[in-house]
């Protein structure tokens, strides 16, 4: 049976003179992983924020576990983990000491702070570098152990604010898995990314958002469809074939065939894709073309968010 | 997966309390690792107080005259005091690095998205540089008894000089907690030495007011680094600042009342500026 864990409508947030929220909905079912995904300045940061008690909103209501997060926000408290957009461990405790601090924190004693502590750098695979500074650890490393420490008490939901952002890809790798795993165990997530293979990798659900606002909320395989149909693509072995190749995608897909000259290929959104491609092949063999390639090609998650958003995304990791 | 802990069951008011000091002494103790992990954090609070003296005793002192007795007699006597005086004083600066510096790195944030006490902090910071101040005070103590100063009051009067000056910097950690939440980042805490210093100087600490042009004079005579220099020198016995102003004559009880006003006034501010970043 499916129950919501985290539940926002209508948040709203102005700073001074910059809107940052516009009447935001978000609703994330228990154990699943929702995406908020947008380019810098969406309104990430801010909806996370507002999620962990940590900002005050203008407008709307929003509830975490069960408990409003305005009215009850020890009791949200009591039940999220949260990796902000920086890594927050303290650099001069060893990985364990951090562990064992956050577990205090937590409210557990010192013995079963230090046995948490010793199960999570275990589990997140610290344990060799138990007793090393996290100054001198990977950006990999060190977001697990940021991970670990908002695992203490194994939250109902955990909020990870980019967490892979600044990550080079072994690191990326690393935080993926563990999410991953995380999610496997059934702990609900939050997470904002600008990277939409990110996205795409880990969530259940994608929430896209822009200017404060809710652009589109589905599947990643439902905002790939989204985008239109599948296309049936032909490329040409000799760019002479084109105008042929053209008329025999037009037919096919009833209308709307593109030429990609310096692809030397024609493509067409199709409704029933094997079908077409059946025809389209048929066709190509009848009238003895040469063709390079055929097939039918789905719209990748990148050309989704672009429809959505209209705009290039950021690819790099500036804030 | 390995069972994690579960919650601590809601509190009464009594274990609230109880909690509450436990996650005082977790972020003291964080505190003190710091210390032990950067033991030349001291030297650096120290090397500045140590430059300043030795250029003041052996420089610039042999020109003054601040007993009235002719330039040079018992400056270094006049000096020390003014030394631990002006290093309460920067103190503050500290506190404001390391909360710029929490804040900066997310740690408030991830300790205000917990069920904790979130006043640990600030109230964990002010007990840990409290204790801080006290080691630093202590090594000054034995440098200046090396160069040459003793204090001339009895044991009693002795132990009460530090606990003014240790009064002067739990007032001034308020500043410093406040500061460190209003600015962005550390680098701009940093920018802000440049009117702590002038706060510093412009005292009765190296130099006595009566030797200042007047209306410098004046606010040297006034401010609070003056009013706890004045007290100890009375309380050392040290040689005293030779003016009549109103804080001169009742050092004692301008050294005591003065941070009661500088708590009075920041400890809201900090503590508003804190809820504020809820804002
Ligand atoms: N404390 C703040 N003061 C003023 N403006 C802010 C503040 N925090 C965020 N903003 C603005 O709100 C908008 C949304 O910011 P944010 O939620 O951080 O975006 P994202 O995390 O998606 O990059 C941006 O235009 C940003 O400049
Ligand atoms: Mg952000």
């Amino acid at each position: 049976m499916a129950t919501t864990t985290v539940e926002a409508e209508n948040l709203g947030k102005r700073f001074k003179d910059t809107t940052a929220l516009d009447g935001f909905d978000v609703s994330v079912e228990s154990g699943t992983v929702l995406g908020l995904l947008g380019p810098n300045g969406a309104g990430k940061t801010t909806t996370v924020r507002i999620l962990t008690t940590l900002l005050r909103f203008d407008t709307g209501r929003a509830a975490v576990a069960g408990f409003d997060v305005a009215r009850d926000a020890r009791q949200v408290r009591r039940r999220i983990g949260l990796t902000g957009q920086q890594t927050a461990v303290d650099d001069l405790l060893s990985a364990r000491q951090n562990l064992v601090l956050f577990g205090k924190l937590f409210r557990l004693n010192k013995a079963d702070a230090i046995k948490r502590a010793d199960q999570l750098l275990d589990q997140f695979g610290l344990a060799d570098a138990a007793d090393k500074q996290p100054k001198k650890f990977s950006g990999g490393m060190k977001r697990r152990l940021d991970l670990a420490a908002s695992m203490i008490l194994a939250p109902q939901v955990l909020f990870l604010d980019e967490p892979t952002t600044g990550l080079d890809p072994a690191g990326r790798r690393e935080v993926w898995e563990t999410v991953s795993g995380l999610a496997a165990d059934g702990t609900t997530v939050v997470l904002t990314t600008h990277y939409l293979d990110e996205a795409d990798r880990l969530c259940d659900r994608i929430s896209v958002i822009d200017h404060g606002r809710n652009i589109a909320e589905d599947t990643p395989m439902g905002l790939k469809r989204r985008m239109g149909a599948d296309r049936l693509e032909i490329v040409a072995a000799d760019p002479v074939d084109l105008p042929a190749l053209r008329s025999i995608v037009d037919a096919v897909a009833g209308g709307g065939a593109k030429v990609d000259e310096t692809s030397g290929s024609v493509s067409a959104p199709v409704r029933n894709p094997v079908e077409a491609l059946t025809a389209a092949a048929n066709a190509v063999q009848d009238k003895k073309l040469d063709v390079a390639d055929i097939g039918l090609r789905r719209p990748t998650l990148d050309e989704a968010f672009l429809e959505l958003i209209g705009e290039p995304t950021e690819k790099e990791g500036d804030q | 997966m390995t069972t994690a802990p579960t919650l601590t069951p809601e509190e009464s008011i009594g274990s609230r309390i109880r909690w509450t000091l436990h996650d005082y002494r977790a972020i003291v103790g964080q505190e003190f690792v710091h210390m032990y992990r950067q033991p030349a954090n001291f030297l650096w609070a120290l090397g500045f107080p140590i430059v300043m003296v030795l250029l003041f005793v052996y420089v610039f002192g042999s020109a003054m005259d601040v007993t009235g007795q002719g330039a040079g007699v018992d400056y270094v006597a006049f000096a020390m005091p003014g030394m631990f005086a002006m290093t309460m004083a920067f103190g503050f600066m500290n506190t404001a690095f390391a909360v710029a510096d929490a804040k900066e790195k997310g740690f408030v944030d991830r300790v205000r998205s917990m069920p904790m006490a979130s006043s640990a902090v600030v109230v964990g910071r002010n007990i840990a540089d409290t204790i801080h101040a006290a080691v630093d005070l202590l090594v000054l103590f034995i440098i200046a008894v090396l160069i040459g100063w003793s204090s001339e009051g009895t044991v009693l009067e002795t132990v009460g000089a530090f606990a003014l000056l240790l009064w002067l910097r739990f007032a001034l950690i308020w500043v410093g907690v406040w500061i460190g939440l209003l600015v962005k980042n550390v680098e701009q805490a940093g920018n802000l030495f440049a009117l702590a210093f002038p706060f510093g100087m412009v005292s009765s600490v190296f130099t006595p007011p009566e030797l200042m042009p007047d209306w410098l004079g004046t606010i040297a005579v006034w401010n609070p680094v003056s009013a706890t220099a004045t007290a100890i020198r009375e309380l050392f016995g040290n040689p005293l600042p030779i003016g009549d102003a109103w804080p001169e004559q009742h050092a004692l009880l301008a050294a005591i009342v003065w941070p009661v006003v500088i708590t009075a006034i920041f400890l809201p501010l900090g503590v508003r500026r804190f809820r504020n970043l809820g804002r």
